[in-house]
């Protein structure tokens, strides 16, 4: 892809991220040239490599399905910016 | 000497004696905080009364007679990345975004160094939210380097590296993503590893890049190292990713010689971007191996120049969904909107800086639609290439040997500019953390003017980090380099 085609407005709406004009300005240009720089990447063939995940291969890492301790409600409400009831307060999301 | 001067070892065995208590020891990092943390910022808070109360009921439990052998850090001042939950203190990791944030529960490293009898006081600034290499991202200022407060410390764990440089503290805990713990303690002066992905658990610690994150120790010497990596290595069931092998007691293994031992020189590593100086302290180090009797031998990492490009694909990708935690609903300084969409898109815009936004819109982009094959998977498939070049190579030698860093500590402002070479500073690190093998910095010398340490990196095999550690430490025990403290 061109550097030209990168929508700083689209990606960040993407990432939920208010950006100033400048900020777009100035990311987006910051962004194509990281683009282009890991556009790198595309001298290689890679079309009969696995790809790769983690170092470490471990799977389906279970534990026994037994209570555990963990923090109180109250602890967990602890940070809120806003609460009541024993619940986190958020806007209306459902008309 | 005074007695900050001491090295963690040291300070145990003046502890064990009885010649110094717990409480003076602490009271010494804090006189040496307020002589020189004005300089370098090193420290963002302080919870003086706790680390004096910690302390206090550390020289109880000498006084009833715990040794160091049941509890090797008792009575030793640690400080922590700000990236650590501790119950009851802050952890902003570095960002605005977290307001007052109090940490609900200790984290297994944190637990851990309790039990080992540590006192863990102060947060210590990095990177926002461990994304930087020069710890200049952090919304409470920038640190300074110890040997020049011009300069950068390196980063993220910058913090971490210049209060353990300044002698503010007896080691602190930091974490390496892509070099965060190698890279700073090369550009400061002291000694820092990055364990094998999986050693340490991340329960407790703020994530930045799941596959790549390790939690690790930095120190004045190899043996404080290792000291305090014997205190937080292990298996816990609350991290899944961390693995259930057995751990050495690496202190223990560091004495020894190294004859015979075959150090690997990545040719691709030594070409073009490396300061003179800091090739020629670095050729002056494989001497000094080979005089030591080690092997050294080239070897070839040929996928090397691909890995900050495969690197800012992957840690972006999986930091935009990490960081997708920080949205203003159970913590964080939110900011209102019309409806949950504005508050997010209001909150983040406010609270995060601009690296952290910038990698969280790159991270986005490479996982969007229509883009992740081509980035994100190529990046996946790329790092398969690089771990097996990794394999290979250490399947030749016992340990890779390189730069920890192609040049000595940048000026603040340099590079802030300009991301992209701000990202390449980790060119030498990066692989490590990709391949999620052990890696570990060692001063290797300074330059001359202005008098800069040098940092030498040796990368070892998976889960072989005592076999590191004892060839580090050879190295270091035959050097005057860990000797040398920054004029503060």
């Amino acid at each position: 892809m061109s550097d030209s085609e990168f929508d700083i407005k689209y990606v960040a709406n993407l990432a939920r991220i208010a950006l100033t004009p400048e900020e777009e300005a100035r990311l987006g240009s910051q962004l194509g040239d990281i683009l282009g720089y890991v556009k790198k990447l595309e001298e290689l063939d890679v079309s009969d490599v696995e790809p790769m995940a983690h170092a470490v291969p471990l799977d389906n890492v279970l534990r026994a399905d037994e209570v555990q301790p963990s923090i109180t409600s109250e602890e967990a409400l602890a940070n809120a910016p806003k609460k009541a009831n024993g619940l986190f307060v958020v806007p209306k999301i459902v008309e | 000497m005074m007695l900050h001067e001491l090295s963690l070892t040291e300070l145990t065995a003046k502890l064990a004696a009885k010649e110094v208590s717990a409480r003076e020891a602490m009271q010494a990092c804090l006189d040496r905080i307020d002589a020189v943390d004005g300089s370098i910022n090193a420290f963002m808070s302080i919870d003086r009364e706790d680390a004096l109360g910690q302390a206090a009921a550390a020289d109880e439990r000498l006084a009833k007679g715990t040794t160091h052998t049941e509890q090797p850090l008792l009575g030793v001042p640690i400080s922590l990345k700000d990236i650590f939950c501790v119950k009851d203190q802050p952890a902003n990791c570095s960002s605005k975004i977290l307001g007052n944030f109090r940490s609900p529960y200790d984290g297994t490293v944190v637990q851990k160094l309790r039990e080992a009898g540590a006192v863990i006081f102060g947060r210590v600034n990095m990177d926002e939210f461990a994304m930087g290499s020069s710890t200049e991202n952090s919304a409470f200022g920038p640190t300074g380097n110890p040997w020049d407060a011009e300069r950068v410390p390196g980063g993220s764990s910058g913090g971490c590296a210049a209060a353990v440089s300044a002698q503010e503290c007896f080691g602190s805990i930091g974490t390496d993503t892509g070099g965060s713990i190698r890279q700073p303690a090369a550009l400061c002066g002291c000694v820092g590893i990055k364990p094998t992905y999986g050693r340490v658990s991340r329960y407790g610690v703020v994530a930045f890049a799941s596959s790549l994150d390790q939690v690790g120790p930095m120190g004045k010497t190899v043996r404080d190292t290792a000291t305090l990596l014997d205190a937080i290595a292990g298996h816990d069931p609350r991290d899944s990713t961390s693995v259930p092998t057995d751990v050495p007691d690496y202190a223990a293994g560091l004495e020894g010689d190294i004859k015979g031992i075959k150090l690997g020189l990545p040719k691709e590593y030594l070409g073009e971007g490396i300061e003179p100086e800091v090739r020629a302290a670095f050729e002056a180090a494989v001497q000094q191996y080979e005089s030591l009797g080690a092997e050294i031998e080239e070897v070839s990492l040929p996928h090397a120049e691909y890995g900050v490009a495969t690197y800012y694909i992957l840690a972006t990708a999986e930091a935009s969904a990490n960081l997708a935690r920080f949205d203003g609903i159970r913590y964080c300084d939110r900011v209102e909107g019309d409806d949950p969409f504005s508050l997010y898109c209001n909150t983040r815009g406010a609270g995060f800086g601009e690296e952290v936004k910038r990698r969280i819109i790159l991270g986005t982009y490479v996982l969007s639609s229509g883009y992740y094959d081509a980035y994100y998977i190529r990046a996946q498939k790329v790092r398969t290439l690089i771990k097996r070049d990794f394999d290979q190579a250490l399947e030749k030698v016992d340990a890779l040997i390189t730069p920890t860093v192609p040049y000595t500590a940048f000026k603040a402002g340099e590079k802030t500019g300009d991301p992209l070479q701000m990202y390449l500073s980790d060119i030498y690190t990066i692989s490590c953390n990709l391949a999620g093998t052990c890696g570990i910095s060692v001063p290797c010398g300074f330059t001359n003017d202005p008098k800069l340490p040098v940092g030498l990196q040796l990368l070892g095999k998976p889960f072989g980090e005592q076999e590191l550690l004892k060839i580090a430490h050879a190295y270091e025990q035959s050097t005057p380099w860990h000797n040398e403290r920054a004029a503060l």
